[in-house]
């Protein structure tokens, strides 16, 4: 409906009749008087007190105890076989012997028969515990995170931002982007918050520094 | 289902011709908000419900807000942005348009409801499906999307879970986050159990009303619905103009499902919607979460760019509604119920709303924000638009926690002025200019008071007629002997004070004789 | 100090004791205090219901009678809130009316805010042995942000023993015109004000607006609660020698 188009403009700007005609959109002052950032504290430290608020398992490692870690996670989960971006670092599989499916346009019944998946992030938010990911390196399509239940999320120290504000400028918005702060959940009913709907129900994170 | 709410209508609601016929309930033909309200007021159940909720809420909100020592600096540059925004919204749709269509998308747009509801029945026509996926869309409700495509045998399938719990009791929305917020837990369980089969996989026998148990039922009832539908229609929380970027804020994940699985993606945007920059979203960001679910960041966000080859639809639609927001921008005080973000605080704070629930407000919008928003986008020519200003007490609670600072007292007196400039409503009217009249002359002032006091042994404890709506619940206090300016005139001026002070004796007030 | 009086409509004819207790409280603390006759109402209940011009005329009438004053005092929340607040939005920019609300509205002050804020006082040397609950009113607590003042005043007391009340900030349900116009929420509103008010125990209510304490009062009444309502002002000129009967 192409004729709409003009319509409904010309009606926005004989809406905007009060509006002086040589106003530019930069003359209408925003205060940016706001925090860039809330001090509080180590963010590594601050992000794991944000996720398992939001009921995330978490835990901290280092490079060299990743595989270790990562293999252990799986193994407690019980899962056989998990998939993982084609681009995800072998060396994080080296010590599991659960059989990991690298994504390679699996489908989506592929996906529903996975136990979980294995991912890497682009960002993750201390303040409101939020890992963000852009389906870079790493991370694969949005369906890889979305479909099986179980997600194992690795988040390098190097990664972490104290707020939103800091996350914003590290994000390219022409990929497609996930903002995730905990497992599924809904309020739905009467306000009272449970854990694990459609999205995947348990979030495991791993912060290596 | 509790029986007496068995039609799935809003309390007090007039069952309006083709209701019934058409399979959904509607908001047409609903009776004025206070009578509406009465009957929402008797039904202890929902209030009961409703105090609850909004309760919890409440005070989720105060304690992620309160974190926050810069919140009332971050909420004046969200009242900014928005009205930099507005003061140039067609500036930055035609930018929104543009890069909209640079990333693969395509943007259409709507005067109204009807051309919207043709242009995304036409879409999913094209698609040649005739079953869509529904991500939670206050914009879609608005416009009765799902009704039109119903009439055009397309299912729509709701997934927000609340918005699942409306559609298979065949009820209304009463709020904008939490649609069934006025059910709870034991209702939700029996709508699941004798409504679920005939929409899709039932519900479990044995289903308990624990809401993790609720929860479960709906994830196993949608399932497959996401993992096969092929269309999906949504909303957006934001519309970034100078990225062409969508914003989808959920909890559930029934939003990623819906935005990634589906191989074409329909968005129905109000106008409004548009944030200027990529970067302004560091505002929008911080204040949304906190003041909707009371949370630090809810679950999921959602942001996607035209198309992206190989991860998640491949076509893409955005459909840019007006349905009556240039009316709402046209009026320069009325402009700011425009900045609304659709956060829910003002309703979860409203004394009002936590009494009479959202039907009562005959409108997809309830609560302080639809009292303002109604009647602006429909027009205060009907008796229920009009009654909506009135759906206030102006205690300012719902300003004080608007994260925009929309100041809906304001707009709801200005909106009484609209409403008492039209015909009608003479009796009203001749006592307001009666009093203006007594009340602009000290002596007619006098005369009355003395008048008053001289029948003051007449006044009955309940009055009869229109002054019966103060007298059913209340005593009227006793009129006295004599007004305070009678009494002034003959000791007033004479009880002069000890000793005229001109602030320099605060040792002999501080402390002073007890 | 001389303080200009603006009673209000509704202390004026339905609640004399307050603007009584007004007078003898100030007068006890040393200052004059002046009643220009020719005020009448603030014009509140005629911008609220959207009779805007009507509030026009009595926001001229107000900004006359008292555009010589050094400090107004209006012993009632909503009123003080609606010369604040509501005047500089009636005039035209840069009309008379707008000028002189702007000269005048900042000395305009509710009971609290000028014993704390101009006078500089806290504790005013009354004497009221008995439970209070105070309400902070809407437009007091929102507009005015009169945040503990009242408080303080009432702490100060002597004899006095103050309870809190649940849901202290919630709405009464008065409004003006709303009591009337959606008389079953106002109703419900009161009521749960009302609830709250009786758990407290206490034998007084007591607020800055005799206009909300008219819609709690009546409604504990009609309910036979046996608690009274007083206004912030008559508890603070109540003394051992004139004391102030709940």
């Amino acid at each position: 409906m192409s004729g709409s188009r003009e319509r409904v403009l010309a009606r926005v700007r004989a809406a905007l009749a009060d509006v002086p005609r040589d106003e530019a959109p930069q003359d209408v002052a925003v205060p940016r008087d706001y925090s860039p950032a809330h001090d509080r504290g180590e963010a590594a430290e601050l992000l794991v007190d944000r996720l398992e608020d939001y009921k995330a398992l978490v835990h901290r490692t280092s490079p060299e105890g990743l595989a270790g870690d990562i293999a252990r996670a799986l193994a407690r989960r019980g899962t056989h076989r998990v998939a993982a971006p084609a681009d995800a670092p072998a060396d994080w599989f080296g010590s599991t012997e659960v059989e990991v499916v690298r994504d390679g346009g699996l489908d989506i019944a592929g996906l529903d028969g996975m136990d979980g998946v294995v991912t890497g992030c682009a960002a993750a938010i201390a303040e409101t515990g939020t890992i963000v990911l852009d389906a870079g390196e790493a991370q694969g399509r949005r369906a890889l995170t979305l479909i099986p239940d179980y997600h194992l999320c690795v988040v390098r120290g190097d990664q972490i931002v104290a707020g939103v504000p800091q996350a914003l400028p590290r994000l390219d918005p022409r990929r497609p982007l996930t903002w995730i702060s905990g497992p599924s959940a809904t309020s739905d009913i009467e306000l009272d918050r449970v854990e694990g709907v459609h999205g995947p129900r348990t979030l495991e994170v791993m912060i290596v520094d | 289902m509790s029986p007496h709410r068995s039609t799935g209508r809003a309390p007090g609601a007039q069952p309006s011709s083709g209701e019934r016929a058409a399979g959904h309930a509607t908001f047409m033909g609903m009776p004025p908000f206070p009578e509406a309200a009465k009957s929402a007021v008797e039904d202890s159940q929902m209030r009961h419900n409703l105090r609850l909720a909004t309760g919890t809420i409440r005070g989720k909100r105060e304690a992620v807000v309160s974190e926050l020592d810069d919140w009332p600096d971050l909420r004046q540059a969200g009242k900014a942005i928005k009205d930099r925004t507005l003061r140039h919204l067609d500036t930055y749709l035609e930018q929104l348009e543009e890069a909209v269509t640079a990333a693969g998308g395509t943007v259409h747009w709507a005067a109204d409801a009807d051309e919207a509801n043709e242009i995304v029945t036409g879409l999913v026509q094209a698609t040649g499906e005739s079953d869509v996926v529904k991500v939670k869309s206050m914009a879609t409700q608005e416009i009765e999307l799902n009704e039109a495509l119903a009439q055009a045998g397309i299912t729509a399938y709701e997934t927000d879970l609340a918005e699942l719990i409306v559609q298979l009791s065949d009820d209304l929305p009463s709020h904008i986050l939490v649609p069934a917020i006025h059910r709870n837990r034991a209702e939700i369980r029996e709508i699941f159990r004798d409504r679920m089969a005939s929409w899709g996989v039932p519900a479990p026998e044995e289903l308990s009303d624990d809401p993790r148990a609720l929860a479960e039922a709906a994830r196993v009832h949608l399932r497959e619905r996401f993992l096969n539908t092929k269309v999906a229609i949504s909303g957006a929380n934001f519309a970034v103009a100078d990225t062409g970027s969508m914003v989808v804020l959920e909890s559930e994940g029934n939003g990623r499902m819906c935005l990634t699985l589906p191989q074409t993606l329909i968005s129905v945007v109000g106008i409004e919607k548009i944030v200027p920059t990529w970067s302004d979203l560091e505002v929008f960001l911080q204040l949304l979460p906190r003041s909707s679910t009371g949370e630090r960041m809810n679950p999921y966000t959602s942001t996607w760019t035209g198309v992206t080859p190989g991860d998640g639809p491949q076509e893409f639609h955005v459909v840019l509604l007006d349905n009556g927001r240039t009316d709402v921008l046209a009026d320069t005080v009325g402009r700011q119920a425009l900045r609304c973000i659709r956060c829910s605080a003002c309703l979860n704070t409203c004394p009002v709303y936590e009494r009479t629930g959202g039907h009562a407000y005959g409108s997809v919008y309830p609560g302080p924000i639809g009292a303002i928003l109604t009647p602006q986008l429909r027009g205060t020519a009907s008796e229920t638009e009009a009654s909506l200003p009135y759906a206030s007490s102006l205690c300012g609670a719902c300003y004080e926690v608007c994260p925009v600072a929309i100041d809906i007292p304001e707009v709801l007196v200005h909106l009484r002025e609209e409403v008492v400039a039209r015909p009608g409503h003479r009796a009203e009217k001749a006592a307001m200019g009666a009093a203006g009249w007594l009340l602009n002359g000290e002596h007619r002032l006098d005369t009355a008071q003395r008048a008053a006091s001289a029948a003051r042994s007449l006044v009955p404890r309940r009055m009869p007629g229109p002054a019966s709506a103060w007298t059913d619940t209340r005593d009227i206090p006793e009129v006295p002997e004599e007004s305070f300016r009678s009494w002034w005139r003959r000791e007033g001026a004479a009880e002069a004070p000890e000793h005229t002070g001109d602030g320099g004796d605060e040792d002999a007030q501080e402390g002073g004789r007890r | 100090m001389r303080i200009a009086l603006f009673v209000t409509c509704v202390n004026d004819t339905l609640y004399p004791r307050t603007g009584q207790a007004v007078v003898r409280l100030l007068h006890r603390l040393g200052h004059e205090v002046v009643f220009p006759p020719s005020q009448t109402c603030c014009g509140q209940m005629h911008y609220n219901s959207g009779y805007r011009r009507e509030a026009q005329k009595l926001a001229v009438r107000f900004v006359e009678t008292f555009a010589d004053a050094d400090v107004v005092l209006a012993p009632s929340g909503s009123c003080a809130a609606m010369v604040r607040d509501n005047y500089p939005r009636l005039g035209e920019p840069g009309s008379r009316l707008d000028r002189a609300v702007a000269d005048l509205a900042p000395r305009v002050y509710d009971l609290s805010e000028l014993l704390v804020d101009v006078l500089g006082v806290t504790d005013v040397g009354a004497y009221f042995p008995h439970t209070v609950a105070y309400h902070p009113t809407c437009h007091g607590l929102r507009l005015l942000k009169l945040g503990d003042r009242p408080y303080r005043l009432l702490s100060n007391v002597g004899g006095i023993d103050l309870r809190e009340l649940e849901g202290a900030t919630e709405c009464c349900g008065f409004g003006g015109t709303f009591a009337v116009k959606n008389p079953d929420v106002s109703a419900a509103m009161g009521s749960d004000k009302a609830r709250n008010a009786v758990a407290t125990g206490a034998e007084v209510l007591c607020a800055v607006d005799n206009s909300c304490l008219m819609h709690i009062g009546g409604t504990l009444q009609r309910q036979r609660a046996g608690m009274k309502t007083l206004h912030l002002a008559e508890i603070l000129a109540s003394t051992e020698q004139e004391p102030a009967t709940p």
